[in-house]
C-alpha cells in the first residue's frame, strides 16, 4: 500500500511539479517519538520564500491514512535552540483543500503572522499527535510473549514543496528491535534510528519506511470518557468522570495464569498493565474510585501544594484486549476554578483526562451550571462539538443548564483550560433552602390545622350527636369526681382538726374548723345537683349514672358518718373524757367511716374506668 | 377556680407527655436507622450476600421497564435453557417497596441511585418496624411498656442482621409488615373499628406481598381467636378483629401473583377458614342465645348439634381425604419443615443444605437476642396479669415464634420482635414497680403519704400525737389535686383497674433493694446495649462480597469477588453461560450480567443436580453435561490460598449428595474415605478426579511447592494435573475465585482415525504416566 501510494504521489508530484515552489523548505528535521502509544512527530521546518510575492501560508501535508488518526497539530515559532513550547504564541493551523492538489493528500495550513516576503527564512517548529498508528503485530500474543508493534512513515518528508536538506529520527521505547527498513543513511543509534540526510528531494517525496519493535507501553485507550464538572456555588465544583476503558495494544489469547502473572509479573504480562496515575488538581478533595458494582479498593491517593495525585488499579490486571469501565470523581475548591470578570462568571479548568498517555477516543465533557444561569457561551482553545442540555439535579424546579462539548480522538495535549461565561445571580442561591424551609413550614402549619380542626363530615348526624352527648356526660362526670375528691379533701381537713385538737385540745378552734367544713360541703352538694339533673336527663349516661348516684350517696353517708364522729369527739373533749373513753365511743363510727372512704374511693375507680 | 387550674395544668403535663414521647420515637428511629449504618461506614454503600442481588437486579428491572413489563419479566438470564417467570415467582413488596421509593425522590428531583435507595431501604424499615413495635405494645400494656419495647426492637441484634445497610433483602420489610399488621389486629380487637379492620386486610396484603413468612400471621391470628373463643372471650370486637381480615385478606392475598390461588388452596390456610366458620357459628349461637328464652335455646342447643355434627364430619372427611390425596398433604416443602423438623433432612437435600435453616444452636440465642431471653418469661408473667386479649395474643405470638425459630435459624426473626415486646413489658412493669416503691418512701411523696394518711385514719384519730404524722396529714392535703392530676394525665393511655392499684399498694418494696434492682436493669440494658452495638458493627455488618482481615500491617482487602464479576462482565461475549455452583447465581446475574445455570432460587431441584453432577463428575463427562447446556465459563470458589471457608470444596458434599439424588450414578460413598470428605492423600480416586477438584486446585501446587490448603489444613492428594477439556481464563488476586473456560470441542473432520488414536494414546500416557508420577494412586 505504502508503495503504491509513494508511486502514486510520485507521478503528481511531476505532473505538478512547479505550482507553488515560491517556497523552499531548505532544511527539515523531524523527531517521532515512539516510546508510548501516541506518536508524536516534532518537524523542525525552515521555510525560505524562493519567489517573489509575499507569502503569509505554509501548507502542511498529510495522506488520509494519518490524517484520520491525527490527534493534535501545532505549529510554533523556533527562536534558536530554546524550545519555547507556549501554545500561547502558536502560529493558527486550519485545514483546507487547495483545489490543484491530489486528493489523496490532506492540506493544513499554517498562516505565518508576519509573512514571508522574498529571500525571507523563517523557522517553526510543527507538532503532530497520532494516536491509533502503532499497530500491534502479531496481533494476538499469548500471557507470556512481549507485545511487538508495527510503524510506518516516510523516510522523507512529505511536503508540497521542495526539500533541501532532511533527516528523521525515530525514538524507540529502550528495548530490542525486531526489525527496521534499511535505506542509505541508515543509522541506529541505541534505541534510536536515524535516517538522512537526503538532500534536494522534489516535492511529494515518498519513501516508506516500517519499524517492527517491541514495546510493552501500557495502552489505556479510554473510548468513551464522559466528564461531568458540576458547579455548586456554595463551594464546590464536582467532577465525576466516567470511564471506558481498553487495553489497545496486542489482543492476549489462550491462558491467563495468574501464578505465572503473581510469580513473575515483568515475563509473564509484561503487555498488561496494572494501574493508572491520575493528576488532579491540587486541593482535590472526597476523592472516589468505584465502578457500577461498588467500591474499588485498590487505589492510593497523595497530595501536596502543586497537584494531588491518584493511583488507581483497575479491579484486574489489563491484559490485551481487555475492557474494565470506572468512575472517578473529586470535589475542588470552586475558588480555584470560578472567577469574575465584567459582571460575568466563568469557570476555567482543563478538558482532557487527568491520567498521562492515555488515548482518549470521544470525551465528553458536561458542564452543570447551577439553576438560574443565564447569558451562557463558551471559549475553547480548540474547536469541539458543543450544545446545551438541562438536568434536574437535587430539588431543581426548572433544571441546571449543561454546557456539552464532544470531541474525538483526544491526547494529553488537549489539557488545556477552556471557559464557560455565564451570569448568576447569587440570591438565586438561596432559592433552594427557602423551598425546603417553607416546605416544612407547610407541613407543620397543616399538621397544627389537622389537629385542631373538626373533621366530621355532618355536624348532624346520629353518631355525632351520641359523640357530643358522650363528651358531655364524661364532662358532668368528671366534675362530679372532682367534687366527690373535694369532699374527700374536706373530710380530711376535719379529720386533721380533729388530730390537732387531740395533740392541743383547742376545742374552738375544732369547731371553727367544722363550720367552715360545714359551708364549704353546702356549696360542694348545690355544685352537684345540677350536674346530677343533668346526667339523668342524659341517655347516654344511663350506664353510668348507677355507679354516680351511688358514689353520691355513699358520700353523704360519708359526710354524715364524720360530722357524727366529729360531733362526738369534740363533745367528748368539751366534757373532758379521757382518751379511751373517746375511742370506745368513736370506734363504731371510725369503722364505717373507713369503710365507707374504701367504697368511695373504689367507686372513684370504677367509673374513672368507665 | 382550683378545678380549672388544675385541668389547664393537665393538659399542659398531657402536652408535655406526648412531646416528649414522640421525641424519643423519634430518637429510636434514629437510632435504629443509625444503627444499621455500620456497614456502610466500615466498608461501603453496597449490596450485601445473595439474594439482596436479586432483589437489587429485579428493582432495577422495575425502575427501567415500569410495573407492566416488570409483571410480564420472563427472565432468560437465570436457569439457562428454562428461564424464570420472575413476575409470577418473587414476592414483589421490597421491590415495589424501594421501586416506589425511588420514583418519588426522583419525582421530587432528588436523584438517588437506585442502589443507594436499595441500600438503605433495610434501615429506614426498622426505624418504621420500631414505631409498629411502639403501637404494638402500647395497645398491650401502655406507652411505657410500648416505648421500652421499640428502643429494644431497634437494636435487637437478630433484626439487626437481616436488615443492616445494603442488606436489601425481604424480611427487612416483612418484619414491619408483620408487626404492623399484629398491631392493627390488636387495635381491632380492642376498639372493634372496621376501619382498622380494613386496614388490617391491607397491612395483610402488604405482609403477602413482602414474604412467604405471612402464612405465620395467618395461622396465629386464627389460633388466637379459637384461643379467645375456648376461653369464652368472645365479643363483636373479635368478630370484627377477625371475620373481615380473613374475607378482605384472602381476597387481596390471592392478587399476589406468587400466592394466587394458593391463598384458598393450600393447607397453609386451612386453619383460618376453619376459623373463619367456628367463629360464625359461635356469632350465631350468641345472636340466637339472645333471642331465645334460655329453656328454648338449650332445646335448640341440642338440635343444631346433632344435626351439626353430621354434616360437620362429612365436611371434615371430605376435607382430610382431599388433603391426603395430594403426596405432600397439601404443605410446601418449607412448611412441612417447619412441622416436622426431620422432614428437610430427609427428603430434600436442598432446603437442608442452607445454613440458615438449620436449627439454631443455644450461643445462637444469646447472640442473637442477648438478655432479651431472660427477661421474656418475666414479660410473660405481666401478661397475665391481667390477662387481656391483646396480651394473650402476645403470650401465644411468643409461645409458637420460639417453636419456630427452634427449627429454623432463620426464624428468629421472627421470634425477635415477640422477644422485644415481652421484654418491654417486663422491664417497663419492673421499673414501674421499683419507681414506685422509692416514691413511696422518699419524703414529700404522694401515693405514699395517701397510703399512711389512710393508715392514719384508721389507727386512730388522736392517741398519737407525733409530729411527721401530721406532716404527712398535711401532705395529705396538699397532694390530693397533684394525684388527680396524675389520674387525669393517664385518662387514655394507662388504665390501672381498680384491682391492680390495690395490688400495687402491695407491692411496695424496701427502697434499698428497689434502688439497687433499678441499678442493675440499668446494668442489664447497658449490656443489651453494648451487645447489640458490638453485634452490629462486628458480626452482622460484614457485607459477604468483600472480605477484610487484620493483619500485622494493617487492613487487608479481600475483593475477589467483584473482581471476578467484573472480569466476566466486562470480557466475556453478552451471551455468554456461566455454570457456578447456585449460591453465586445471582451474584452473577446482577453483577456480572452474564446468563447462569442455576441461582439461589432453587426451584428446579433436577437443574442444580445436574450441575452438581458435573461438578462431581470427571473431566470429561462434565465437559459433556456442560457442553450441553451451552456453558462456556466455570466458575469455581477457592478459598484454599487464603483460608477463605465457605468455598465450594466445603459445599461439595451438598453438590454430591443433590446430584446424587436425581442421578444414581453419583455415590456419595464413593466420596467418602471413611465417612469424610477428604481431599488429603487419604481421599478416593473419584474425589481426586472429579471436576470440582481439579478446577479447585489447578496449579495450585506451584504456588508453595506443598500444596497446603489452608481452609482444609492439610496438603492435598492429587497436586500435579493437567486439564484437558478446560482451560483457566481468570483467577482472582487471591485465588478466590477461579474462572475456567471449556476448550472448544476437537475438529474431528479431518484425520480423524489417526488423531483420534494419536491422541487418545497420548492423553492416555499422560494420564498413567500421571498416576505413576503420583505415588498416592
Amino acid at each position: 500500500m505504502g508503495l503504491r501510494l509513494d508511486l502514486f504521489l510520485f507521478t503528481i508530484g511531476i505532473l505538478w511539479g512547479t505550482v507553488t515552489s515560491d517556497l523552499v523548505l531548505s532544511k527539515v528535521d523531524r523527531r517521532i517519538d515512539l516510546r508510548s502509544q501516541i506518536v508524536r512527530v516534532v518537524s523542525t521546518v525552515k521555510v525560505e520564500n524562493a519567489g517573489t510575492e509575499l507569502v503569509s501560508e505554509v501548507l502542511l501535508a498529510f495522506p488520509d491514512n494519518q490524517v484520520k488518526h491525527l490527534a493534535y497539530l501545532t505549529a510554533t515559532p523556533n527562536n534558536g535552540k530554546g524550545k519555547t513550547k507556549g501554545s500561547r504564541n502558536s502560529y493558527p493551523v486550519e485545514n483546507v483543500h487547495p483545489k490543484e492538489m491530489p486528493q489523496a493528500l490532506n492540506f493544513y495550513s499554517v498562516s505565518l503572522p508576519k509573512g514571508l516576503s522574498k529571500g525571507d527564512s523563517l523557522t517553526f517548529d510543527v507538532l503532530a499527535v497520532f494516536t491509533h498508528t502503532l499497530q500491534p503485530f502479531p496481533e494476538k500474543i499469548s500471557q507470556a510473549d512481549v507485545q511487538l508493534l508495527v510503524f510506518q512513515e516516510s523516510a522523507h518528508y512529505l511536503s508540497p514543496y521542495e526539500v533541501k536538506v532532511q533527516s528523521l529520527s525515530v525514538k524507540l521505547p529502550d528495548a530490542r528491535i525486531e526489525s527496521y527498513t534499511k535505506l542509505e543513511n541508515t543509522k541506529i543509534h541505541g534505541s534510536e534510528i536515524k535516517y538522512g540526510p537526503y538532500e534536494n528531494l522534489p516535492p511529494f517525496s515518498y519513501s516508506p519506511i516500517v519499524v517492527h519493535f517491541e514495546s510493552n507501553q501500557p495502552f489505556a485507550v479510554a473510548q468513551e470518557l464522559v466528564r461531568e464538572i458540576e458547579i455548586s456555588h456554595w463551594g464546590n465544583v464536582q467532577v465525576t468522570e466516567h470511564y471506558n476503558l481498553i487495553h489497545g495494544g496486542a489482543q492476549s489469547k489462550g491462558e491467563f495464569s495468574r501464578l505465572d502473572y503473581q510469580a513473575r509479573p515483568h515475563v509473564r504480562g509484561a503487555s498488561a498493565f496494572r494501574h493508572l496515575v491520575a493528576r488532579l488538581p491540587p486541593r482535590a478533595h472526597s476523592v472516589y474510585y468505584r465502578d457500577e458494582i461498588g467500591n474499588i479498593s485498590t487505589s492510593h491517593l497523595w497530595g501536596d501544594s502543586k497537584k494531588t495525585e491518584l493511583e488507581i488499579e483497575p479491579r484486574y490486571p489489563m491484559f490485551g484486549g481487555w475492557r474494565t469501565t470506572f468512575t472517578i470523581g473529586y470535589g475542588l475548591p470552586l475558588q480555584d476554578f470560578l472567577f469574575e470578570s465584567e459582571g460575568k462568571r466563568y469557570l476555567n479548568i482543563s478538558f482532557g483526562c487527568p491520567m498521562n498517555e492515555v488515548v482518549t477516543d470521544t470525551i465528553i465533557v458536561k458542564v452543570v451550571l447551577p439553576e438560574g444561569s443565564r447569558d451562557i457561551s463558551l471559549s475553547s482553545p480548540f474547536p469541539v462539538k458543543q450544545w446545551q442540555e438541562t438536568k434536574f439535579s437535587h430539588l431543581d424546579v426548572v433544571g441546571r443548564p449543561v454546557v456539552v462539548l464532544e470531541k474525538a480522538n483526544v491526547v494529553p495535549e488537549h489539557n488545556q483550560y477552556f471557559q464557560v461565561y455565564y451570569k448568576f445571580n447569587s440570591f438565586a442561591m438561596l432559592w433552594e433552602p427557602l423551598m425546603l424551609i417553607s416546605g416544612f413550614f407547610f407541613f407543620f402549619v397543616a399538621c397544627i390545622v389537622y389537629m385542631h380542626a373538626d373533621m366530621s363530615i355532618s355536624k348532624s348526624s346520629a353518631s355525632y350527636l351520641a359523640k357530643m352527648q358522650w363528651d358531655e356526660v364524661l364532662a358532668a362526670v368528671q366534675q362530679v369526681e372532682n367534687i366527690v375528691s373535694r369532699c374527700l379533701t374536706i373530710h380530711d381537713k376535719l379529720e386533721a382538726s380533729l388530730s390537732d385538737l387531740s395533740r392541743t385540745g383547742d376545742i374552738q378552734g375544732c369547731k371553727t374548723a367544722r363550720k367552715a367544713a360545714d359551708g364549704s360541703l353546702k356549696e360542694l352538694i348545690k355544685e352537684l345537683k345540677p350536674l346530677l339533673s343533668l346526667l339523668q336527663s342524659s341517655q347516654q349516661a344511663a350506664q353510668i349514672l348507677p355507679k354516680v348516684e351511688e358514689l353520691v350517696v355513699k358520700e353523704k353517708d360519708l359526710q354524715e358518718r364524720l360530722m357524727a364522729k366529729h360531733a362526738m369527739v369534740v363533745d367528748c373533749y368539751e366534757k373532758k373524757y379521757g382518751g379511751k373513753e373517746i375511742e370506745n365511743r368513736v370506734a363504731q363510727h371510725q369503722q364505717k367511716i373507713t369503710s365507707l372512704r374504701q367504697e368511695v374511693e373504689d367507686l372513684l375507680e370504677i367509673i374513672y374506668e368507665i | 377556680m382550683a378545678a380549672s387550674e388544675t385541668s389547664s395544668e393537665t393538659t399542659l403535663r398531657h402536652a408535655f407527655g406526648n412531646v416528649l414521647s414522640f421525641f424519643i420515637l423519634l430518637l429510636i428511629g434514629v437510632l435504629a436507622f443509625s444503627i444499621r449504618l455500620f456497614s456502610v461506614i466500615k466498608y461501603e454503600s453496597v449490596i450485601h450476600e445473595f439474594d439482596p442481588y436479586f432483589n437489587y437486579r429485579v428493582t432495577q428491572f422495575l425502575t427501567k421497564n415500569g410495573i407492566y413489563d416488570f409483571w410480564n419479566w420472563f427472565d432468560d438470564r437465570t436457569w439457562y435453557p428454562l428461564g424464570r417467570v420472575i413476575g409470577g415467582t418473587v414476592y414483589p413488596g421490597l421491590t415495589l417497596t424501594a421501586g416506589t421509593i425511588w420514583w418519588i425522590l426522583n419525582s421530587l428531583n432528588i436523584p438517588l441511585s437506585v442502589e443507594t435507595v436499595c441500600v438503605f431501604t433495610a434501615p429506614v424499615f426498622s426505624a418504621l418496624a420500631s414505631w409498629a413495635t411502639y403501637l404494638l405494645t402500647k395497645e398491650v400494656k401502655g406507652a411505657g411498656a410500648g416505648l421500652t419495647a421499640a428502643v429494644l426492637l431497634a437494636m435487637v441484634p437478630s433484626y439487626i442482621s437481616r436488615s443492616v445497610a445494603g442488606s436489601y433483602d425481604n424480611e427487612a420489610v416483612a418484619i414491619f409488615a408483620l408487626i404492623f399488621t399484629f398491631y392493627l389486629y390488636i387495635k381491632t380487637l380492642n376498639t372493634g373499628s372496621l376501619f382498622y379492620a380494613t386496614l388490617n386486610a391491607i397491612a395483610y396484603f402488604y405482609m403477602v406481598c413482602s414474604w412467604g413468612g405471612y402464612t405465620f400471621i395467618i395461622n396465629l391470628i386464627p389460633m388466637h381467636v379459637l384461643l379467645c373463643i375456648v376461653t369464652g372471650r368472645y365479643s363483636s370486637r373479635l368478630y370484627i378483629a377477625y371475620a373481615p381480615l380473613v374475607v378482605l385478606g384472602t381476597l387481596l392475598a390471592s392478587l399476589v401473583p406468587v400466592v394466587g390461588f394458593n391463598a384458598v388452596m393450600t393447607s397453609e390456610h386451612f386453619a383460618s377458614f376453619l376459623v373463619f366458620i367456628i367463629i360464625h357459628v359461635v356469632a350465631l349461637v350468641y345472636y340466637i342465645k339472645g333471642v331465645l328464652s334460655p329453656r328454648m335455646f338449650k332445646v335448640a342447643v341440642t338440635l343444631v348439634l346433632s344435626v351439626g355434627l353430621v354434616v360437620c364430619f362429612a365436611a371434615i372427611a371430605v376435607l382430610v381425604a382431599l388433603v391426603a390425596s395430594s403426596p405432600t398433604k397439601g404443605w410446601s416443602g418449607r412448611s412441612l419443615s417447619l412441622l416436622d423438623p426431620t422432614y428437610a433432612s430427609k427428603y430434600i437435600p436442598i432446603i437442608a443444605s442452607v445454613s440458615e435453616h438449620q436449627p439454631p444452636t443455644w450461643p445462637s440465642y444469646f447472640m442473637d437476642i442477648n438478655v432479651l431471653a431472660f427477661l421474656v418469661p418475666a414479660g410473660i408473667i405481666a401478661c397475665f396479669s391481667p390477662l387481656s386479649d391483646a396480651s394473650s395474643f402476645v403470650i401465644l405470638y411468643i409461645v409458637t415464634s420460639v417453636y419456630f425459630s427452634g427449627v429454623m435459624v432463620r426464624l428468629m426473626l421472627v421470634l425477635a420482635p415477640a422477644a422485644c415486646i415481652l421484654s418491654g413489658i417486663a422491664l417497663s412493669e419492673a421499673f414501674e414497680v421499683f419507681t414506685r416503691s422509692i416514691k413511696f418512701q422518699l419524703p414529700g411523696a404522694s401515693i405514699n403519704s395517701q397510703v399512711s394518711a389512710g393508715d392514719n385514719i384508721s389507727d386512730s384519730t388522736m392517741a398519737h400525737n407525733d409530729m411527721a404524722k401530721t406532716d404527712k396529714s398535711e401532705d395529705t392535703l396538699k397532694e390530693r389535686p397533684s394525684r388527680k392530676n396524675r389520674r387525669k394525665e393517664k385518662e387514655p393511655v394507662e388504665q390501672p383497674s381498680i384491682r391492680s392499684r390495690i395490688e400495687k399498694r402491695l407491692l411496695v418494696l424496701p427502697l434499698e433493694a428497689s434502688i439497687l434492682a433499678i441499678l442493675l436493669l440499668v446494668f442489664l440494658g447497658a449490656f443489651y446495649v453494648v451487645h447489640c452495638v458490638w453485634a452490629a458493627a462486628e458480626a452482622y455488618s460484614a457485607p459477604s462480597i468483600v472480605l477484610t482481615s487484620q493483619s500485622h500491617d494493617g487492613l487487608h482487602v479481600f475483593d475477589d469477588f467483584r473482581e471476578a464479576y467484573a472480569w466476566l462482565s466486562h470480557n466475556t461475549e453478552v451471551d455468554d453461560k456461566v455454570a457456578s455452583w447456585w449460591d453465586y447465581g445471582y451474584q452473577t446475574t446482577a453483577m456480572a450480567n452474564r446468563t447462569v445455570i442455576v441461582d439461589n432460587n432453587t426451584w428446579n431441584n433436577t437443574h442444580i443436580a445436574t450441575v452438581g453432577t458435573a461438578m462431581s463428575s470427571p473431566e470429561k463427562a462434565a465437559w459433556e453435561i456442560f457442553n450441553s447446556l451451552d456453558v462456556k465459563y466455570v466458575l469455581v470458589v477457592f478459598g484454599g490460598l487464603v483460608g477463605y471457608p465457605s468455598d465450594d470444596i466445603n459445599k461439595f458434599l451438598w453438590m454430591v449428595r443433590i446430584g446424587g439424588g436425581v442421578f444414581p450414578h453419583i455415590k456419595e460413598p464413593d466420596y467418602l474415605r471413611d465417612g469424610q470428605y477428604r481431599i488429603d492423600s487419604e481421599a478416593t480416586p473419584t474425589m481426586l478426579n472429579c471436576l470440582m477438584y481439579k478446577l479447585s486446585y489447578y496449579r495450585f501446587v506451584d504456588t508453595d511447592g506443598k500444596a497446603f490448603d489452608r481452609v482444609r489444613r492439610t496438603e492435598i492428594g492429587k497436586k500435579y494435573f493437567k486439564l484437558t477439556h478446560f482451560e483457566e481464563v481468570f483467577t482472582t488476586h487471591h485465588w478466590m475465585v477461579r474462572i475456567y473456560k471449556l476448550k472448544p470441542q476437537k475438529n474431528r473432520i479431518r484425520g480423524k482415525i489417526k488423531k483420534s488414536k494419536s491422541k487418545s494414546s497420548s492423553t492416555s500416557t499422560k494420564r498413567s504416566g500421571a498416576r505413576k508420577k503420583n505415588p498416592w494412586h
